[in-house]
């Protein structure tokens, strides 16, 4: 089962309220997206933490309904 | 807790100094993703073991668990966890990969 791209971001702006998001649907199939996380809460986090915050975020979805979601994560300057 | 998959995975990345579950083998990667890690690994001339979670689901089930990681390739390097596809993609692209493999003092082989 595909997933909407603002489903995902809806999940993900409820776990980090202050993120700037953008996502891409990178074939159109609502299966490949690409996403550019930015906020607060990865401030001190290594990138390994930031995506497991993102991970967690979309509860369990990431590796089932979504497939393939590219990440960058960072912390505002 | 007690996972007998764990085991398995603590033995392989406890002997082996860079590790990469992946699907399919280092010869024949049957994901995209797992074929950009083995790329670039080859690419840096890195003596790797690649262990493929298709041919047990214990294994691929258990390797998520293992590193609170939901997804396949997983890069371990020195028993710790680098990262999956996009991590160890921008690491390599900003350079951050070859010093980790340098200060980590892994094996090259002759290209």
């Amino acid at each position: 089962m595909p997933m909407e791209a603002a489903e995902i971001e809806g999940l993900i702006m409820a776990a980090f309220p202050d993120a700037v998001i953008t996502i891409e649907d990178l074939r159109g199939d609502g299966d490949h997206y690409a996403a550019t996380v930015v906020s607060s809460a990865f401030k001190g986090k290594n990138r390994v933490q930031q995506h497991q915050m993102v991970y967690a975020a979309l509860r369990g979805r990431m590796g089932g309904a979504l497939h393939a979601l590219a990440l960058q994560t960072s912390a505002p300057d | 807790m007690s996972n007998p998959a764990f085991e398995r995975i603590q033995a392989d990345i406890s002997d082996n100094p860079v590790v990469l579950f992946m699907k399919g083998t280092p010869m024949f990667p049957q994901c995209g993703f797992s074929a950009r890690v083995v790329q670039i690994l080859s690419h840096m001339n890195v003596k790797f073991k690649g262990v493929n979670v298709l041919e047990d689901p214990s294994l691929r089930d258990g390797i998520k668990q293992f590193t609170n990681w939901p997804t396949i390739p997983q890069l371990y390097v020195k028993g710790e966890f680098v990262g999956g596809c996009d991590i160890v993609t921008e690491m390599f692209q900003s350079g951050e990969l070859e010093t980790l493999f340098a200060e980590k003092g892994v094996e090259r082989v002759a290209a």
